[in-house]
């Protein structure tokens, strides 16, 4: 279980914040930047003073300021991941994996420097200077060091923020990597929604220090809230499905999702992995009868649950397609010249090479 | 050389090596102080610092006297229960120069501490340092840059120091004639131009010597500390 239950008042912002969470898991505090992510993420790690906090992991109470309990910051055990990778620039890399691992006490030292090594890559970057690592080795190795701390708590604050795509690309791996092999309760703060959508198993969305709404992210996708986060063009639900059949040539794969199946181009699918996709709203076209003839392979039959305020001419249909939502977005004139309305049967169509999949095996959340 | 400059150049770098060590703690306690923390007072602890660079030497050799004479605040302390004694002594001259070279020391060690990420600590601390472990792994190593550039510096600056001393310890032969003061006895002398020539060419040989060596040893330690 992970309890973080805080407040700071600093000038006119407030910061208030509950999030109780199942472990292992990793908790997204996903909002824009200056939502107070990072004010949270400090006082999680003991490095801020909350005015009032109630913080625990798995059983261990790290401040509860009712009883004035407070472990400091050096004996928490957190592992932090700083958005600017902060390795010491006078040691080596191997020096720096080392700091917090000699610092555990022994009888805590599960994770082994071999494991880190051989799971995040970091063979040929040991005997390196940290001044000559890319950006994304840098980021590795600060996963690395916070990992051998052997923490109770990995808190990842935005670690791809400072990198370009494609080093994003090459780190997203090994945090997939990292939370399927180390089974850590993890905090990842982030402000890009494909990193949630890839990684966490309990969203907050934040917005001005308060939590707007948190769950599974299913049901955070859904969230009005979020279109003024992402924008527009990223809204969509995410659906968890289950991989029926994988094609290695061409790289698609057979997605059963509700009551339906969706084609979509997934590396390594195999099947019977649980998979996670977001169909963006704008992908999602509607159809009051079953088509034919189209080049669209994807389609789900489902009835329309609600219809709901988009935009100036656009609204956004969800339709339930089976236990899944999908959000389409469609324009006014549209919704009236086919008559939608709630209840009525729809199908819905999504061209494969709008759906990306994530495998997706951790356990999920109870929402 | 003769005798008399042998022993104001060995007196000059006992006198500016003393100094630096005695210093050199307060200096970082000082720098630290400053960069670092956030006190009531902040600003007139570093004007205190600072003043010996702007007052006339000596007026800080007159105070050293009312404080550190056998029968100041702390010299009569010292001089009774440890039998110290400071002025007229090549000790009370090191102490004089200490203070004269302070502000220079704790300059380049604020400089230097200044352009260390703080967050390097906050990581340090979240990895298990606590306060002594983190200045002893993290903050100390990095600072080291401009701890060695403020000694050398201060060094350097010490082996002439002239009003201070003078007026604290006098200028007696073999004691607390430094090098400047030798320069000094040999100008009031008939006949010690060359000797006031040959002195002056030292002292000037010596601080280039210490300015460059600061600025090698400086630069060499960034390189090895990744800066």
């Amino acid at each position: 279980m992970l309890k973080i239950h805080a407040t700071k008042r600093r000038g006119a912002f407030t910061l208030e914040v509950a999030v109780d969470m199942p472990t292992p898991g990793i908790v997204a505090l996903f909002g824009r930047s200056g939502c107070g992510k990072t004010t949270l993420a400090n006082i999680v790690a003991g490095l801020l003073q909350p005015d009032a906090a109630s913080i625990e992991v798995d059983g261990i109470v790290l401040e509860d300021t009712r009883t004035r309990h407070r472990i400091a910051a050096e004996r928490r055990r957190i592992g932090y991941v700083f958005q600017d990778a902060r390795l010491f620039p006078h040691f080596d890399v191997i020096s720096n994996l080392r700091y917090g691992e000699r610092r555990a006490p022994l009888s805590e030292r599960r994770i082994t420097l071999d494991h880190v090594v051989h799971v995040l890559g970091l063979e040929p970057l040991l005997s390196r200077r940290t001044r000559d690592l890319s950006g994304g080795e840098k980021q590795r190795v600060a996963l690395g060091r916070a990992l051998l701390s052997q923490p109770r708590l990995l808190l990842l604050d935005e670690p791809l923020a400072s990198l370009d795509v494609a080093r994003r690309e090459e780190v997203l791996p090994y945090l997939e990597k990292l939370r399927d092999e180390f089974a850590l309760p993890s905090v990842y703060v982030s402000h890009q929604f494909d990193e949630v959508l890839r990684l966490a198993t309990h969203v907050v969305l934040m917005d001005q220090g308060r939590v707007v709404t948190q769950g599974g992210i299913e049901l955070v996708s859904l969230h009005p809230e979020l279109r003024a986060i992402v924008g527009p063009d990223a809204v969509g639900s995410v659906v968890t499905g289950v991989v029926a059949a994988a094609d290695p040539q061409t790289g698609l794969a057979a997605i059963s999702v509700g009551n339906g199946t969706l084609n979509a181009t997934m590396r390594d699918a195999r099947p019977g992995a649980l998979v996670r996709v977001q169909l963006l709203a704008r992908d999602v076209i509607l159809a009051t009868y079953r088509p034919e003839g189209l080049s669209v392979r994807n389609m789900l039959a489902g009835t329309i649950a609600a219809i709901s305020d988009d935009d100036a001419d656009t609204d956004l249909v969800s339709v339930d397609v089976g236990g899944a939502t999908v959000l389409s977005r469609v324009t006014r004139a549209a919704l009236q010249s086919l008559a939608l309305r709630p209840g009525m049967p729809i199908w819905v169509l999504v061209k494969a090479v709008s759906i990306r999949g994530h495998a997706f095996p951790a356990p999920r959340a109870a929402d | 050389m003769t005798a008399a400059e042998l022993d104001a150049v060995r007196l000059s770098l006992s006198v500016a090596l003393r100094s630096v060590l005695f210093g050199l703690p307060f200096a970082v306690l000082v720098a630290w102080v400053l960069a670092r923390r956030r006190l009531a007072g902040q600003i007139f602890l570093d004007a205190f610092v600072h003043l010996p660079l702007v007052l006339p030497p000596v007026v800080v050799g007159y105070l050293l006297l009312l404080l550190f004479g056998t029968r100041g605040a702390i010299g009569g302390w010292l001089y009774d229960t440890f039998g110290i004694q400071l002025i007229f002594t090549s000790t009370g001259a090191a102490l004089a120069t200490a203070v004269m070279t302070f502000p220079l020391m704790v300059r380049a060690i604020r400089i230097s501490l200044e352009g260390i990420d703080p967050g390097l600590e906050d990581a340090a601390r979240t990895l298990g340092a606590g306060p002594w472990d983190r200045f002893a792994t993290i903050t100390l190593p990095l600072m080291l840059p401009g701890i060695l550039a403020g000694a050398v510096m201060a060094f350097s600056a010490g082996l002439g120091e002239f009003g201070a001393v003078i007026t604290f310890v006098s200028n007696i032969p073999g004691e607390t004639r430094t090098l400047p003061l030798a320069l000094y006895t040999a100008l009031q002398t008939p006949g010690g131009e060359a000797l006031a020539a040959r002195l002056a060419t030292i002292s000037f040989s010596l601080g280039l010597l210490g300015l460059v060596a600061a600025e090698l040893i400086a630069r060499r330690l960034r390189r090895v500390l990744g800066h």
